[in-house]
């Protein structure tokens, strides 16, 4: 008996038990002696799982299956060996088996088909436990071969006279459907007529529960079962099934008005009489969420919400802001008469009674009270702990960018908010106030004065330096400084900001955006004072003027054609900047940045030389001219000028908004494949590592001069030799050329353009007038005529913009469910619908498989024809028409085959009297 | 339907986990962890929800509720009632009180099988099967009896191979 080299007799007297394990866990320290402790045990389950004692092997088992559940230990091993055990007449031994099975079987285990012989035979036992485990195992193993198999054993369970096996074998058909929607066609019918089980109240229950999962998946298919559920939803006083009943409704009401109108009454009734809040707050969401149409219902839900927002226990006060956010998309009144306590609910101590409330305050932002809502939870964000603060200011961004800033008015005093959260301590949000700050300033010209007003006030202040949460968004005050360094009052102070001591707490690459702004700025200073009246002039006559009120909206004729316009004011203005002011921001300047030159950040290094070769060059020609300071024509004449007239070209041009989908639109040049193979060049590329790494020099590496190569070589010959200059003011043409986008869309067709159209021509959306104009009149719908002040110009590109949405797929499954469905419950009426004659043919080939099949009596090759079906269905359920037809002759088929077999689908009667 | 149904103790140490779905144990430790990482930083005395959605997924609801030391956490989706998650966990709770009197987390972790058993008659597939702790405990008795007759005839004929064998 104990033979082998197997475990001995000793080992199964001996052998520790479960608890002998569990208790060995407990008694070591979690840590080293505790894994190796399990590994210790692993090693006696390994052995004693061997043993032919099945008392043994099962206690092994089920220490196993407790170290896998538990303590995430593999057992795939042993699945063999839990296979076995569910055959053992022992029930204990059985029921160990079954755990193991279900706790730890993948679907693509192959031990799975050992098992549908074992399964079969404990659902058709007489022993109702025994079935339960078989059940319980196959909810959650479940796989296609195993549905398909095992369909009619749970079709037979359906009926069972045991309560408690037929409401496990009912919730365990949704596992079955799932993995073989064939099934479907067997077990509607009984599963239907378990509806009308009123003598059981759980079985009921798990029937509904079926359908309503079903039914949330593809609610159209259950339409014709709406009767039975509105006579359960009158019948039933159980409040397990009333919920899943709602459930129900909840999805079909969506589908079918004349469904909604019968029930809504009902459903009042139930919420106003019911004492479980469980069935009211059900009633309650069903009734926001697929009945908002009805207004005394509405207004009852919003009742009952208000009765949970003031409940003392905080899981219903947290439902009823639910509630009342499923109520806010179509009722907004319900939340504005609840405000108080939605603003109450801000400062709880409850988190997620705080989010909600937050939620909910978002939902009611609008462009009339978004100022004084962002006041408001600015106040909150405030008080309350880092967390939930950033959570404010999260909500608060995201709400305010919706759809390209479309509750925004004001522009001044959104970047005033956005300089507001910046300065709010623990602020982690620096990288949305960054990205927006800009994305303003591109996008909103006439904000672009303010903008600078704020840049400048966060840029001037030494403390926030100190912050590494802020660097972020002084990267972008320090860019709109520099770009837009035009509407600056006192560029001078700019550049000292800019380069003020503290500025060396910055990351670089943070820094280098600041040394590129002073290069900005520097520019801008030098080109005023050198080139007045040319080009920039035009705002230095505003920069003086502009005061913190100042509205820029009259001279918005001015920004757009900035570059064109030559204001003769801008003449008496020009001593702003006296020979003094720029000699001492050159030194400024050069005392600053020349420790820089010598950086170990690249990026620094490449931008301070940058700056400090100009600043230089002007200093020797300023400081050579100071005593003919009065010769305006040298001025004009110097070198610096004729550099700084071709860097301020470059710089003068405004950045646009990149569309997200512009890359996409950019056509594939004629002759290039994108999907060639490339192996040619690996040859190629070969050759050239070599020569990179033999010799590592900053001189190019000369190549073969092979085919390809040559024309490469050229190009490069032909980049090396545009200078400097050249290359900006091809860059400032380009802009010119383009406009405010990149990519714009190309209207006067220019074939010979170099650059490719990003945009297809036809998409006119793009093009910036038509914008103005559509957003104009959106606002001249939506604008009511007592604002104060028009909204600003916004630039919105296309659609394309925003990232694309993906569309939620149903699954390949629910399809053929909902396809099984229908044509059981809908079956002969499409069989009577004239078919058309390949449809009937279809019909025909099929129903003479079917009487072969029924001749034949053998159940398991009837099965597999329905698995056929089940194919069939795959194939051509592109078409929906046609499978619609199809489903006729399908139907008929069936119908003619399984004549005289209890499976029959007999003609489902669908009383009318609620459609 | 409801997903997954976990009992940890307050030191973060899973005592019952059963998935509805398949869910590779490694999945489910780690969901098990994040799960814990969120409870142990709720206060006292707020509401028994949890953001689902981070750690579960889409469309996935979490109610727990704390009882002495241990977390009991319903994992579930838009298709259950969140209150009536929180009735079946009372129920289970109050099983869990009438199989062993005065129940402490020593009988939960020293009964492991009979969780699991109490668990299968009240949650079958993901589906609710059975919310009358009466008819559960009714129901796990039979299958105890069953399981000792079992066990004691194992014992005599493994006495009698000792004998005789």
């Amino acid at each position: 008996m104990s033979g082998g080299g197997g475990p001995s007799l000793m080992d199964s007297l001996f052998q520790r038990t479960l608890d002998d394990l569990i208790k060995g866990i407990r008694l070591h320290l979690p840590g080293a002696a505790q894994s190796s402790f399990i590994s210790k045990s692993l090693d006696e389950i390994r052995r004693e799982i061997k043993s032919t004692d099945s008392q043994t092997k099962s206690t092994a088992l089920q220490k196993l299956t407790y170290l896998h559940s538990l303590h995430g230990i593999d057992m795939s091993w042993a699945a063999f060996h839990a296979v076995e055990l569910t055959s053992s007449p022992s029930f204990l031994h059985k029921k160990t088996g079954y755990l193991a099975a279900s706790l730890s079987f993948r679907p693509s285990m192959d031990v799975l088909l050992l098992l549908t012989n074992q399964l079969r035979k404990d659902l058709s036992s007489t022993n109702q436990h025994e079935a339960s485990l078989a059940l319980e195992c196959l909810s959650v193993i479940c796989t296609p071969d195993f549905a398909r198999d095992l369909t009619p054993d749970i079709f037979t369970l359906l009926s069972s006279g045991k309560n408690s096996i037929r409401k496990k074998a009912i919730a365990c058909l949704l596992m079955v459907f799932s993995q073989y929607p064939d099934a479907v066609r067997v077990c509607f019918k009984r599963l239907v007529d378990n509806l009308e089980s009123a003598d059981n109240v759980q079985t009921l229950a798990a029937t509904v529960g079926v359908f309503c999962e079903l039914a949330s998946k593809e609610p159209r298919s259950y339409i014709p079962l709406a009767p039975e559920f509105y006579r359960i939803l009158v019948d039933s006083r159980n409040n397990w099934v009333l919920i899943k009943v709602l459930k129900i409704f909840a999805h079909l009401a969506k589908l079918e008005p004349r469904l909604a109108k019968k029930v809504v009454e009902l459903i009042c009734d139930h919420m106003k009489q019911s004492e479980a809040k469980s069935l009211v707050f059900e009633c309650v969401r069903t009734i926001v969420s697929s009945f908002y149409e009805y207004e005394f219902a509405v207004k009852l839900a919003v009742v009952k919400i208000r009765e949970f927002l003031l409940d003392s226990d905080l899981n219903l006060r947290y439902l009823g802001l639910q509630g009342l956010l499923l109520v806010a998309p179509n009722h907004l009144w319900a939340v504005l008469e609840n405000k108080e306590v939605v603003i109450k609910s801000l400062s709880d101590v409850d988190r997620n009674i705080k989010l909600e409330a937050l939620r909910l305050v978002m939902s009611m932002v609008s462009d009339d009270n978004v100022v004084e809502i962002c006041r408001v939870l600015i106040g909150y964000a405030l008080k309350s702990d880092p967390e939930f603060c950033n959570e404010i200011l999260r909500s608060m961004l995201s709400t305010c960018y919706r759809n390209v800033y479309e509750i925004i008015i004001d522009f001044d005093w959104y970047v005033s908010l956005l300089a507001e959260m910046a300065r709010i301590p623990h602020c982690q949000n620096g990288e949305e106030i960054e990205f927006q700050l800009i994305d303003i300033g591109m996008r909103v010209k006439a904000v672009r004065p303010e903008l600078v007003r704020v840049g400048r006030g966060l840029l001037i202040d030494p403390a926030l330096l100190g912050s590494p949460f802020i660097h972020r968004i002084l990267s972008a005050a320090a860019w709109v400084s520099g770009e837009y360094v035009k509407f600056s009052r006192n560029p001078f102070e700019i550049m000292e900001a800019l380069l003020q001591p503290r500025t060396n707490l910055l990351p670089p690459s943070i820094r280098s955006v600041y040394i590129h702004s002073t290069f900005k700025v520097l520019s801008f200073f030098l080109h005023s004072f050198l080139l007045p009246g040319k080009g920039v002039n035009s705002s230095l006559s505003n920069f003086v003027d502009i005061e913190p009120g100042f509205t820029y909206s009259e001279s918005e004729q001015e920004f757009t054609e900035i570059d064109h316009a030559t204001s003769s004011s801008g003449l008496n203005k020009r001593d702003t900047f006296t020979q003094e002011a720029v000699v001492n921001m050159l030194t400024l300047v050069i005392t600053s940045l020349t420790p820089l030159a010598e950086s170990h950040d690249v990026e620094i290094q490449e931008r301070v030389r940058n700056v400090l070769g100009l600043a230089q060059l002007a200093q020797q020609e300023i400081s050579c001219n100071h005593d003919q300071k009065e010769k305006m024509v040298d001025k004009v004449d110097l070198k610096t000028s004729i550099i700084i007239r071709l860097i301020n070209d470059a710089l003068s041009e405004d950045f646009g908004p990149v569309s997200f989908s512009a890359q996409e639109r950019v056509p594939v040049p004629n002759g290039l494949v994108l999907e060639e193979n490339l192996s040619k060049l690996d040859s190629l590329c070969a050759d050239v590592q070599l020569s990179i790494s033999e010799s590592f020099s900053l001189v190019k590496p000369i190549l073969l001069p092979t085919d390809g190569d040559s024309i490469s070589n050229q190009q490069n010959e032909e980049e090396s030799e545009t200078s400097p200059a050249e290359s900006m003011s091809l860059l400032a043409e380009h802009r010119k050329r383009h406009g405010l986008f990149y990519l714009p869309s190309d209207h006067n067709k220019n074939a010979s353009s170099s650059f490719p159209p990003a945009n297809d021509p036809n998409q006119r959306d793009n093009d910036v007038e038509d914008l103005v104009k559509l957003t104009e009149e959106s606002l001249v719908l939506k604008r009511k005529p007592s604002s104060s002040r028009p909204r600003p110009v916004v630039v919105k590109l296309d659609e394309g913009e925003r990232l694309p949405i993906t569309v939620k797929k149903t699954d390949e499954n629910d399809d053929l469910i909902s396809g099984a469905v229908r044509d059981v419950l809908l079956g002969n009426e499409a069989s009577l619908r004239s078919s058309n004659p390949s449809g009937r043919r279809k019909g025909e080939s099929h129903s003479k498989d079917k009487v072969e099949n029924s001749e034949t009596g053998n159940l398991s090759k009837r099965r597999s024809k329905h698995r056929n079906h089940g194919k069939n269905v795959e194939d051509k359920e592109e078409n929906s028409e046609k499978s619609k037809k199809k489903s006729g002759g399908r139907h008929k088929a069936r119908r003619r085959a399984d004549g005289g077999i209890d499976v029959a689908v007999q003609k489902q009667v669908i009383p009318d009297f609620l459609l | 339907m409801i997903r997954a149904m976990i009992v940890i103790n307050n030191q973060g140490k899973p005592r019952l986990s059963k998935f509805y779905n398949y869910t590779p144990v490694e999945q489910q430790q780690q969901l098990i962890r994040s799960i814990y990482s969120v409870l142990c930083l709720q206060p006292e005395n707020v509401s028994n929800f949890l953001e689902g959605s981070s750690i579960l997924g889409p469309d996935s609801r979490l109610v727990y509720k704390l009882f002495a030391t241990l977390y009991f956490v319903f994992v579930f989706d838009s298709s259950e009632n969140e209150l009536a998650m929180f009735d079946l966990i009372q129920v289970y709770v109050e099983t869990l009180e009438k199989c062993f009197s005065n129940v402490c987390e020593l009988d939960i972790v020293l009964n492991y099988s009979k969780m699991h058993t109490i668990l299968d008659e009240m949650i079958l597939g993901g589906q609710v099967v059975e919310t009358n702790s009466e008819k559960v405990m009714q129901a796990v008795e039979e299958i105890s009896k069953l399981e000792k007759v079992t066990a004691a005839t194992k014992l005599i004929s493994k006495s009698a191979s000792l004998l005789w064998g």
